[in-house]
């Protein structure tokens, strides 16, 4: 909370700059400008770092959407791929076999991803902390064992191939690079913004209380459980959104996309980028992304960097990048 | 222990059952083996100002957690306005006109002042689900936080981080989300816990000032902070009750003495 | 389904529910004491697994492997609570979390190290061969996976219910504070609850190298089983961990026997069960 209160030499533009950070509006502000630098900038991009701008908008949206559990509620989740995964399954299962157009993909994946959430929430929310974290991580194994297991729908190891782009009757093809860098960039926006009002109506401010103090809440008069349930199934109803989204960006599906791994990232983009803050954990997701793909190049030792990186925001910067927040000893 | 035959100083007027704010019968606690709460039996009529008094460790607090419902009973009934609320989730107490403040102050700390009124503020009306607008745009919310911000001093330090509080200010803001409410039940554990004498003083004329329509059961540990707000006093001893009357006759009970000085 | 088909599977699923139990009763008791959910278990297992098969090629003792196995991850153990955990006292999301970075850098390291081919851990003659009964067949192996987990269960319940040792674990298990309270040293508890934990993950993770194999990805897919365990039998309880692993266990081969493609299923359904009953599990306590 307080970068800009350390007495370091810190040039003041630097300092005001991280001042504004702290705002919700002085997020805002950032978030529109990066947008719109994105927008302005992609169409001169070669295309390598335009996918790569592609998947962190995309992935921007899954990690937004734990935030939601995690930074304003306080719930840690290492299943939050599962919804993702099971949003991306059904569009590649329907898109592939069915030839189902956008619409009913995109309604049968909120659909399943949310249906899941309701189910697992109702299991999980009883649970706190630790015990809660262990839960959900069952709960995503769960679902990768199906996409791992159940071949005859999912292909299995082998994955769904060959996810077509939808048709959106536009004069772009969203088959090309561009045009879906955009799509998928009004997209994520139009989730952003959801969950930016969200997060900010008399419901999100509860769940920030809840993360502060839960008996607190509940001597004032709220459910509690009623408040975690329901942010359980919103953040999920947003992961599988963002699981839509990738379906399409990446034209195939496999258990890769619901697998441990996947969730373990999401949560490292949120710890990383600032907690609670939405736009943070968006950061974080461009951050892990570009780290991801920049590391590969040179080394096959993903794991090993991102374990470290882990270690070590949690070690020195555990309130992330933009340290909206700290979550102290539980 | 086994304090059989304790002293009831005073006996209340008799009223038909269902008529007080709050009534306790038989309620008692046990950890394991140990009853921290034992058989305590308590009437606050509506707009009563009652003391809750006794030694560390006389089972105050964890009445107070009976009470709220942060505890269940292990024995006995607790009745709020008349209806019985032994089994109710703390929030549905909370609904029926319950607030408490908490003896280890129990704010939300990295949010602001007036968030944490505005918490209290909407906790009972159905705009807490509100999903789609802004609080920001709620105007009458933000109008009864600053109202209850205000009437217990706080008015001008809406905007600052709770964290930053200094402990009165903590201790004002902790009275401020019980009252935000509109409650009919206060129940305020140690307001004055951690204050110095000139803060307590003004923490005692606040309470002192609060809506008399309200009833107050308040535990304190300073007594003469205590029976200077309330007229009834109700000593705790061990879990169990073991005086309950005016203040006078508290003040001047040898037993009462006994139990403070020999303690 | 015939009877020999039941019988067999009940069998593989003791077996196998034996050898969860050496997994799970460490990561039970680590959080019991030190409240600690060690996400690194997993990768203790696996790691135990790959030691032990090194330890095999070089030299064709498996009871070097064994041993050495189990003493390195102590090592290991040892090594993360006391340079790493430690310094987050009673944050309990941070330390998990920080398990996790380790477990994400034990994978990628025995993947360096090790390589990505599966590996079968060689057994030793004495335990090779099969014991016929009629038209039943129980491999020595897996009868020796069970009566090391009944061992070392019985073991470890006589430590903690008659030993003075046992008796301070149970009470740091019960209440922290007043354990230490009343002058149980429980970071020096805490330091030897995590090397045994590990130690006897590893230990599993030999004895299943020998017939599940090891392979990268090993200790993501056994740390989810290990979860369920103590989830169903309680955190913190070795009765637990017992009950918990067994149920597991057979459910898992029954499922897989009887269901292939929706074997978690068979997971999920019983803990679902027992989470919507009594969130603490069958012996826990809150």
């Amino acid at each position: 909370m307080n970068g800009a209160a350390r007495t370091s030499p810190t040039p003041p533009a630097v300092r005001s700059v991280a001042a504004a950070l702290h705002t919700i509006d002085g997020r805002i502000a950032a978030g529109g400008v990066a947008l719109a630098a994105a927008a302005a900038v992609a169409p001169f991009l070669p295309s390598y770092p335009l996918t790569l701008l592609t998947q962190a908008v995309i992935v921007a949206v899954l990690a937004m959407s734990l935030d939601v559990l995690l930074g304003y509620t306080g719930l840690p989740s290492l299943g939050h791929a599962a919804y993702f995964g099971i949003a991306a399954y059904t569009v590649g299962i329907l898109a592939t076999e069915h030839q189902v157009g956008l619409a009913g993909c995109l309604g049968s994946a909120l659909f399943l991803a949310t249906a899941t959430a309701a189910l697992f929430g109702f299991l999980a929310i009883r649970a706190t902390g630790t015990y809660f974290l262990m839960i959900t991580l069952a709960l995503g194994m769960v679902v990768w064992g199906l996409a791992f297991r159940w071949v005859s729908m999912t292909k299995g190891d082998n994955g769904i191939a060959g996810v077509p782009r939808p048709e959106l009757g536009l004069p772009w093809s969203l088959s090309a690079p561009l045009p879906f860098f955009y799509f998928a960039l009004v997209a994520a926006t139009l989730a952003w913004a959801a969950m930016g009002v969200l997060v900010r109506s008399p419901f999100g401010l509860g769940l920030k209380g809840i993360r502060e103090s839960e008996s607190r809440m509940r001597a004032l008069g709220y459910s509690v459980w009623l408040h975690k349930y329901l942010a359980f199934v919103i953040s999920g109803f947003f992961a599988g959104f963002a699981g839509v989204l990738w379906a399409y960006y990446n034209g195939f599906v496999g258990p890769v996309d619901v697998q441990l791994v996947t969730s373990v990232e999401t949560l490292l983009m949120v710890a990383l980028g600032g907690p609670g803050t939405l736009a943070g954990p968006a950061l974080g997701a461009a951050l892990i992304v570009f780290l991801k793909n920049f590391v590969s190049v040179y080394t096959k030792r993903w794991l090993l960097i991102l374990g470290a990186v882990y270690i070590g925001v949690i070690l020195w910067a555990p309130r992330g990048v933009l340290g909206a927040f700290s979550r102290d000893a539980r | 222990m086994g304090r059989r035959g304790f002293k009831t100083l005073t006996v209340l007027a008799p009223v038909p059952v269902g008529d007080y704010a709050l009534e306790l019968r038989g309620v008692s606690k046990a950890f394991g083996g140990l009853r921290a709460v034992d058989g305590v039996e308590l009437a606050v009529r509506p707009g009563e100002r009652r003391a809750l008094i006794g030694p560390n460790g006389a089972g105050k607090t964890t009445l107070f957690n009976l009470i709220s419902g942060e505890l269940p009973v292990s024995a006995g009934t607790i009745a709020l306005f008349g209806r019985d609320v032994t089994r109710a989730a703390a929030h549905r107490r909370a609904a029926l006109g319950l607030a408490r403040t908490f003896q280890i102050t129990n704010l939300f700390p990295s949010l602001t002042v007036l968030e944490n009124c505005l918490l209290a503020v909407q906790a009972l009306t159905p705009l807490k689900l509100a999903m789609h607008r802004p609080l920001a745009r709620y105007v009458g919310l933000r109008a009864r936080a600053g109202a209850a911000l205000e009437a217990v001093g706080l008015g001008d330090r809406a905007g600052a981080t709770v964290k930053r509080l200094s402990h009165g200010e903590q201790r004002q803001l902790e009275i401020a989300l019980a009252l935000a409410g509109s409650p009919r039940l206060l129940l305020l554990d140690e307001p004055t816990a951690g204050l110095s004498p000139g803060e307590s003083k003004t923490m005692a004329e606040l309470i002192k000032r609060l809506d008399p329509a309200i009833t107050v059961l308040l535990i304190e540990h300073d007594m003469d902070i205590a029976l200077e707000i309330v007229q009834h006093v109700t000593v705790l001893h061990y879990g169990r009750v073991i005086a309950d009357g005016t203040r006078e006759e508290v003040r001047t009970s040898p037993l009462v003495r006994e139990i403070y000085l020999g303690a | 389904m015939s009877a020999e088909f039941w019988i067999t599977q009940a069998f593989n699923g003791i077996s196998y529910g034996a050898l969860l139990f050496l997994l799970a009763s460490g990561l039970s008791l680590i959080f019991g004491v030190m409240r600690i959910v060690n996400m690194a278990h997993g990768s203790y297992f696996m790691l135990g697994g790959y030691v032990g098969l090194s330890v095999v090629w070089r030299t064709g003792s498996f009871a070097a492997a064994l041993l050495t196995g189990a003493l390195a991850l102590a090592l290991v153990g040892v090594g993360m609570e006391r340079f790493f955990l430690r310094r987050l006292p009673g944050q309990t999301l941070g330390q998990a979390l920080m398990t996790i970075g380790f477990a994400l850098i034990f994978q990628d390291l025995a993947l360096l190290i090790w390589g990505g081919d599966p590996y079968s851990l060689p057994v030793p003659p004495m335990l090779q061969g099969v014991l016929t009964a009629g038209a039943l067949r129980f491999p020595v192996y897996r009868i020796f996976i069970v009566v090391v987990a009944l061992v070392i269960g019985a073991a470890l319940w006589l430590i903690l219910d008659r030993t003075r040792v046992g008796a301070m674990l149970r009470a740091a298990v019960d209440d922290r504070e007043m354990a230490q309270g009343v002058g149980i040293h429980v970071p020096r508890i805490s330091f030897a609850v995590f090397a045994v934990g590990a130690a006897l993950a590893a230990l599993g993770g030999v004895i299943g190298a020998g017939f599940l194999g090891v392979y990268p990805g090993a200790d993501f897919e056994v740390l989810p089983y290990a979860f369920v365990v103590v989830i169903v039998g309680g955190l913190g309880s070795l009765p637990g961990a017992m009950v918990g692993s067994l149920l597991v266990g057979l459910l898992d081969n029954f499922g897989k026997a009887l269901f292939p493609e929706l074997s978690y299923f068979t997971l999920f359904a019983p803990m679902a069960l027992i989470l919507a009953l009594k969130p603490t599990g069958l012996f826990g306590r809150a």
